[in-house]
């Protein structure tokens, strides 16, 4: 029998040549599976090999290595070798929930995620029954993982309430915010849970059709969901009859078309009805008129790709991990300027330091970090002073700062913070839907201004105008894309003043200071 | 010239055929386009006259979606594309540098006859960044080296 070896088929790992890794192994006469990413994402192409223990793990393996595997009995790769993976610090401090099966299985193997647990969930909650399951979902604390926050549970109920035929539940695949990719990797690994935790919703709510609307920046990903949407109509899992329960549910999987702000949950709905991803006036919420008018959850992967795992073990063992109003684990994720980036998956409570330097092992530059943006490009920046705050929704609201979907981007000291304010205003203006004033003329308006700070021209009377702007910006946009694009633009100026003023500093020093 | 090769004087039977092939579905307006962006390369002003005859739908409706989204292009794209991501993450890493770099040899025309060097925010590969995608393919760790690599493959 030949050697089974594990090279992740991730769109990340394949990104710094895991598919040149992985025919270098099959060229040999290796058996290569190709799992997901373990999220390890400074270790890849993380190669794993069978042991007696469990799988040891190879990181940065070269196709040259992995061509001469075979013929010097793995000893071109052993000085790549980081040992058992699941005990290795980086993943044994972890607390994998939703991801728990992520770099194990064969995402394109219904038979293996059956194997490791796949499907517990939704055979419970078709004996429970639907009231049941929601009661479950409230009981695990789970709010939603996109970035809002709203208790998933009581969105289950508000849609369950309704009475309708026609219901929907839309899952918001619409990752756009730079520095998060939990969505993206959960999906190319472990896509049967995706899959499960709709069947469950739509159960629940008493939905018989189910969306997927994913970025098209994510080719991987659609490829891999669609391969698991037709194995899992072809076992019986979608269609008229799910597993014989006399159960329907019907699941498409729709491409977006590169628009940020179709991650707003009524702007998805809109671009799935087939027009411009314009955002919604609430009320109505979606949940009583949602998609083509009817009652529709719309979930984040994440939250229902949590949902199976607090159906097989219970509602109240999900929410004994975590903090205060904050249950459960969140799936976060370290990027940009970190020596140890990718995905870990801890029970809320625990520091922003610890993820920054315990996991990340501070900059890949080695230079000190001086920013790090949490909770994607609509998020706070916040200074290293603040490592103490603890990772929970309610500490960084009340640090004028927000979890969002869980996005840590690190910049070290070279970065020039009113550019980053800048470019918050530049992606606003050029992801704004257009809809409201505010967003759409503000950003314009809000990216002129910093221009005008960034030449030194007026900074002091600047300022005072881009505080007013972003006032308005803040109170007065209709939806979060507006409403909190000036949130970095804040937290830069008041943990970076100087460098607003660099560029007056600077025409002091060399015309002599005009006061 | 189209992506499979289909002659010009066929091009509004094939947008019918594909948009009579949607028309049941739910939303039909965003698959129709997307295929019709796989079969051309590009959305002409033609196109959207069939799609919003088969949809019964205005020409204004169907143009105002092709105007959104940044996918939907109404002009034939270069023979070579490369998307380089602006996100934060990348920019931490120095992608803008990268982006600049990139842009000003293209305009030189040192990448190639037909190349455009595209934006994107976020490829969703921020922990190895600088992230692009050439042709779907995700790109990690990019520097100039790895894009004139890429170059020197279009150029042969």
């Amino acid at each position: 029998m030949s050697t089974r070896v594990y090279v992740p088929g991730d769109a990340a790992a394949i990104s710094v040549g895991a598919d040149e890794v992985a025919a270098a192994f099959a060229a040999q006469g290796f058996e290569v599976v190709r799992t997901g990413s373990r999220g390890m994402l400074w270790a890849e192409p993380l190669v794993e090999l069978d042991s007696a223990d469990g799988r040891v793990g190879f990181a940065g393996v070269t196709s040259a290595a992995a061509a001469q595997a075979a013929s010097t009995d793995w000893a071109s790769l052993e000085s790549m070798s980081i040992g058992l993976v699941d005990q290795h610090p980086w993943m044994a401090a972890q607390r994998r929930v939703t991801t728990a099966r992520l770099g194990v299985v064969d995402p394109a193997s219904i038979a293996d995620y059956e194997a490791h647990g796949g499907w517990a969930g939704l055979r419970r909650a078709l004996q429970i029954g639907p009231a049941a399951v929601v009661e479950e979902v409230i009981t695990s604390g789970l709010r939603g993982r996109g970035g809002a926050g709203f208790p998933a549970g009581i969105k289950w109920r508000t849609v369950a309430e309704q009475d309708s035929e026609v219901k929907f539940v839309c899952c918001n695949f619409d990752e756009g915010d730079s520095g998060t990719f939990a969505d993206r990797m959960v999906v190319e690994g472990d896509p049967f849970t995706l899959i499960e935790g709709m069947i469950i919703a739509g159960f629940a709510v008493g939905a018989r059709e189910g969306l997927v609307y994913v970025r098209s920046e994510y080719p991987h990903a659609v490829r891999a969901l669609r391969r698991a949407v037709e194995a899992a109509y072809t076992h019986g899992y979608l269609g008229a009859d799910v597993t014989g329960s006399g159960v329907a549910f019907d699941l498409d999987v729709r491409v977006g078309a590169g628009a940020y702000i179709c991650g707003e949950e009524s702007a998805m709905l809109e671009s799935l009805e087939g027009k411009r991803g314009e955002v919604r006036a609430k009320p109505p919420i979606p949940a009583i008129s949602g998609l083509f008018g009817k009652p529709t959850v719309a979930n984040n992967v994440l939250t229902l790709c949590t949902v199976p795992m607090i159906l097989a073990d219970g509602g109240a063992a999900y929410a004994e991990y975590g903090v205060d109003r904050s249950r459960g684990t969140q799936v976060f994720q370290l990027a940009g300027n970190i020596a140890r980036g990718g995905l870990v998956e801890l029970p809320f409570g625990h520091t922003l330091g610890e993820l920054v330097e315990s996991y990340g092992g501070g900059t890949r530059s080695g230079r000190p970090v001086r920013a790090v943006q949490v909770g994607g490009p609509l998020g706070a920046y916040v200074a290293p002073s603040q490592f103490d705050l603890p990772l929970d929704y309610e500490a960084f609201a009340a640090a004028d700062a927000m979890l969002g979907h869980g996005g840590v981007v690190v910049f070290d000291d070279t970065v020039d913070m009113a550019k980053m304010a800048r470019f918050a205003l530049e992606f606003c203006s050029k992801e704004s839907c257009g809809k409201c004033t505010p967003c759409r003329v503000g950003s314009t308006r809000g990216v002129e201004t910093m221009d005008h700070i960034l030449a030194g021209r007026d900074i002091d009377r600047n300022l005072v105008l881009l505080d007013d702007l972003c006032e308005t910006m803040t109170k007065g946009s209709l939806c979060a894309m507006g409403g909190l694009t000036p949130m970095p633009v804040q937290s830069a100026l008041r943990h970076w003043p100087e460098d607003f003023h660099a560029a007056g500093a600077a025409q002091h020093a060399t015309e002599g200071d005009p006061r | 010239m189209t992506v499979s090769g289909t002659p010009a004087t066929d091009r509004p039977q094939v947008v019918r055929a594909i948009a009579d092939q949607h028309r049941q579905q739910r939303g039909p307006l965003l698959p129709i386009l997307h295929e019709v962006m796989a079969e051309f390369g590009h959305i002409e002003r033609g196109d959207v006259e069939v799609i919003a005859e088969v949809l019964n739908l205005s020409v204004a409706e169907v143009h105002g979606v092709v105007s959104f989204y940044h996918d939907f292009r109404t002009a034939p794209p270069a023979e070579h594309a490369i998307s380089l991501c602006r996100g934060e993450a990348c920019q931490s890493v120095g992608g803008e540098g990268l982006m600049d770099r990139t842009r000003a040899r293209a305009a030189r025309g040192e990448l190639g006859e037909s190349v455009e060097v595209n934006e994107v925010f976020c490829l969703g590969n921020c922990a190895l960044g600088p992230a692009g995608m050439v042709q779907g393919n995700l790109l990690g760790r990019l520097d100039d080296e790895r894009v004139e690599a890429i170059a020197a493959g279009w150029r042969a």
